[in-house]
């Protein structure tokens, strides 16, 4: 953490920015506060490397940049595979004493397109090799950048441009994909879930996956006005109505024990989640049963999950 | 003072990466590029080269991270071959933009379909205009020597491009051959520290890699182009330097008993050294035949291809790959265009042959130069032939 902090409630929180106003993020994105409190946990000490998506076209528009830390962008699906580079790389110009020997931070980016779709192979490559890295995606369930298209991390019955609500559809077909699970998968030392709604914990999280050893995983949800069609004043809402739901629990699983961070003491209806958001308009009373029962059922899973250990 | 050796010429690069002590090598296994990254790694399992060693899980994530290493100053080394170089190919355009001197060898090998593991161009054809430095090697010796010279030229601050080290898959990759190999120390007086300007680290944070609207692009574009044809120049002056410290000179374009020849032919790659065989027999039959083989692809040595060939009448110009629908063959392409609207300019027959691992041998070589010489007087109606395919090849026109 920083040296100079403010206190708020019970938490300390860093003072310094390292993503500089003046980006053109729109109002109310949930992913320029998941990087902004992700970045804060992590310091300057860092060497940051996003996939290509909204944050390099909004933050990297040459020759600007909002950056206060190194950055490193190339590829859309590879950021598993150029972040362990950087990680591998720096240690041994270290090792080598070709540069001195410091403690950085080496953090990966995405959203949900680039770590659950196309840079899946990569990052999973990464997991398994071991690097001593954090990766963080943020998620806001569709490919926004390029307009809204459905991804893997969509959720069923959202309307997306490639998977509209029509008179045969109820919009996106399928679950979304449990990328927490998959990162498990790999034996890697911590992964969590974390909501820009929560802003303390999910700063908390961040720092504990930079101080763990080897790979880690935060899978952050960041509501996006522009492709769920809420108000840009309504971000912080959602995150929070997302987590009181159940749709989206914050969790940590450290070396295989699952703690669930927030457990409201009485979950609200998914509806209260869903009504708000234009996406998910053209649904009726079954298809919110439907995904209740989903949200009921992974919610029971996952208390399950956290009892046990 | 060095010492004469046996060497396969994949161990020929894996010395090479050696003997610079490279900080950095990912790769992934493809036939035939798997020697060098299995010899690198026996050369760090056994303590021999300290550098991070990476099995990655796909090509694509090869040369990204070999880009992530590369950013933070690392020496930086990849291999691969056919499909592997085509699975990283939009990496490897990053790699020349960013400026990064990654060196790179390609054992190269025929694209698929139908699955091919054997030698020929198209792999390297299809990278052609992705800004990387890219020479063509004939042996071990060459392997050996223009993959220690890439990691200087490339990482000279002149240049700072990457370069791609060409050696045909199995034909050059598989073979042993004898080559003199340098002291290490003489390697090391050869090539500086590297020093990457802008290089990753928290202490002067820099951006990598900024979006380009359509305002700044074509200009960031157009720098690159200047900046790789420039590097020409930096190109010739190291491969001197090497010439001066090991006693080895290598030119972008090189000729074989050229000078004063009615007909030439030009090759690329290790199928030179056969083609010198057919020169010396027809030599010996008192023919005017000689041989051009261009060692520099890219960028393009215009000026010293021009001079090689200029005062020959005819000129045979042989390809391992094939631009589908265009030209024909990618080397005859660049060199009737090179030779477009020169004054005095041999005229120019294309053959290709030498695809998937099919052998062109001397007796072959025989019958190119005589076709080509054939075509190259009376003309054809054909943009190309072929040698060693069978049945009747016919009604290849533009």
């Amino acid at each position: 953490m920083a040296e100079n902090t403010v206190k708020i409630g019970k938490n300390e929180v860093p003072v310094e920015e390292y993503i500089s106003p003046g980006h053109n993020f729109c109002a109310g994105c949930g992913e320029v506060l998941a990087i902004r409190l992700a970045m804060k946990a992590i310091g300057k000490d860092c060497i940051l490397n996003m996939a290509t998506g909204c944050n390099e076209v909004t933050t990297t528009p040459y020759p600007f940049t909002s950056w206060k830390v190194p950055w490193f962008h190339t590829l859309f699906e590879n950021v598993g595979a150029s972040l362990s580079g950087i990680e591998a790389g720096m240690k041994k110009l270290m090792e080598k004493g070709k540069i001195p020997q410091k403690k950085i931070t080496y953090v990966g980016m995405g959203g949900d397109g680039s770590t659950v779709d196309i840079g899946l192979q990569a990052l999973s490559g990464a997991m398994e090799r071991g690097h001593d890295m954090v990766y963080l995606c943020w998620d806001n369930e569709a490919y926004m950048n390029t307009g809204i298209q459905r991804s893997g991390s969509t959720p069923w019955g959202a309307s997306t441009t490639t998977a509209p609500a029509g008179k045969v559809s109820k919009g996106n077909p399928r679950q979304k994909k449990n990328m927490v699970e998959i990162a498990l998968a790999h034996g890697i030392p911590y992964a969590a879930t974390a909501s820009i709604g929560y802003p303390f914990d999910l700063m908390e999280k961040v720092k504990k996956a930079a101080e763990k050893e080897g790979p880690a995983y935060v899978h952050i949800l960041a509501p996006c006005p522009t492709g769920w069609r809420h108000a840009g004043d309504a971000t912080i809402e959602m995150a929070r109505l997302a987590v009181t739901t159940a749709y989206f629990p914050l969790y940590e699983v450290e070396d295989g024990k699952y703690t669930i961070s927030v457990n409201p003491s009485k979950v609200k209806p998914v509806v209260d989640f869903i009504k708000a958001q234009g996406r998910f308009r053209h649904l009726n009373e079954d298809d919110l049963e439907a995904i209740q029962n989903t949200v009921t059922q992974n919610w029971e899973r996952l208390q399950k999950l956290a009892v046990q250990e | 003072m060095g010492k004469r050796v046996a060497l396969e010429a994949s161990i020929a690069a894996a010395e090479a990466v050696k003997m610079v002590d490279c900080d950095f090598v990912s790769a992934y296994p493809i036939t035939p590029q798997t020697h060098i990254p299995e010899m690198i790694s026996e050369m760090v399992a056994n303590g021999e080269l300290n550098a991070a060693c990476l099995t990655v899980e796909s090509e694509h994530s090869a040369m990204s991270s070999c880009l992530g290493a590369a950013a933070t100053g690392c020496r930086t080394f990849t291999a691969t071959a056919g499909q592997g170089l085509e699975l990283m190919h939009e990496a490897v355009w990053i790699a020349s933009a960013h400026r990064y001197p990654i060196v790179m060898a390609v054992c190269n090998r025929a694209m698929s379909a139908p699955l091919s593991v054997w030698g020929d161009h198209s792999d390297v054809m299809s990278v052609r205009d992705v800004g990387w430095i890219q020479i063509f090697t004939n042996n071990a010796q060459e392997v050996f020597d223009l993959t220690v010279w890439a990691f200087r030229c490339g990482e000279d601050p002149r240049v700072l491009l990457p370069v791609m080290v060409n050696l045909d898959g199995f034909t050059l990759s598989h073979v042993t051959e004898s080559l003199l190999l340098p002291d290490e120390k003489e390697v090391k007086e050869f090539l500086p520290p590297l020093q990457l300007p802008n290089a990753l680290h928290p202490d002067k944070p820099t951006t990598h890699g900024a979006f380009g609207l359509p305002n700044i692009y074509s200009e960031m574009r157009i720098a690159q182009e200047i900046h790789l044809r420039k590097s020409k120049e930096f190109i010739i002056e190291t491969l001197n330097e090497f010439g001066d410290k090991f006693g080895r000179y290598y030119k972008p374009v090189e000729t074989y008993k050229a000078e004063g020849k009615k007909t030439l032919l030009m090759t690329m790659g290790s199928f030179s050294e056969t083609a010198k065989i057919i020169i010396d027999e027809l030599e010996a039959a008192g023919e005017s035949v000689g041989l051009v083989y261009p060692r520099l692809w890219r960028p393009f040595p215009f000026e010293e291809l021009y001079a090689a060939v200029k005062d020959a009448d005819n000129l045979i110009v042989f390809d391992r790959s094939i631009s589908y629908g265009g030209q024909g063959g990618p080397l005859a392409s660049e060199v009737k265009s090179a030779l477009y609207g020169k004054e005095k300019a041999p005229k120019v027959a294309s053959i290709v042959g030498g695809l998937g691992g099919r052998d062109v041998s001397v007796e072959q070589f025989r019958q190119i130069i005589e076709k080509g010489k054939e075509i190259a007087e009376n003309g054809s109606e054909e943009l190309y032939e072929t040698v060693g395919i069978r049945g009747t090849v016919s009604g290849i026109r533009g």
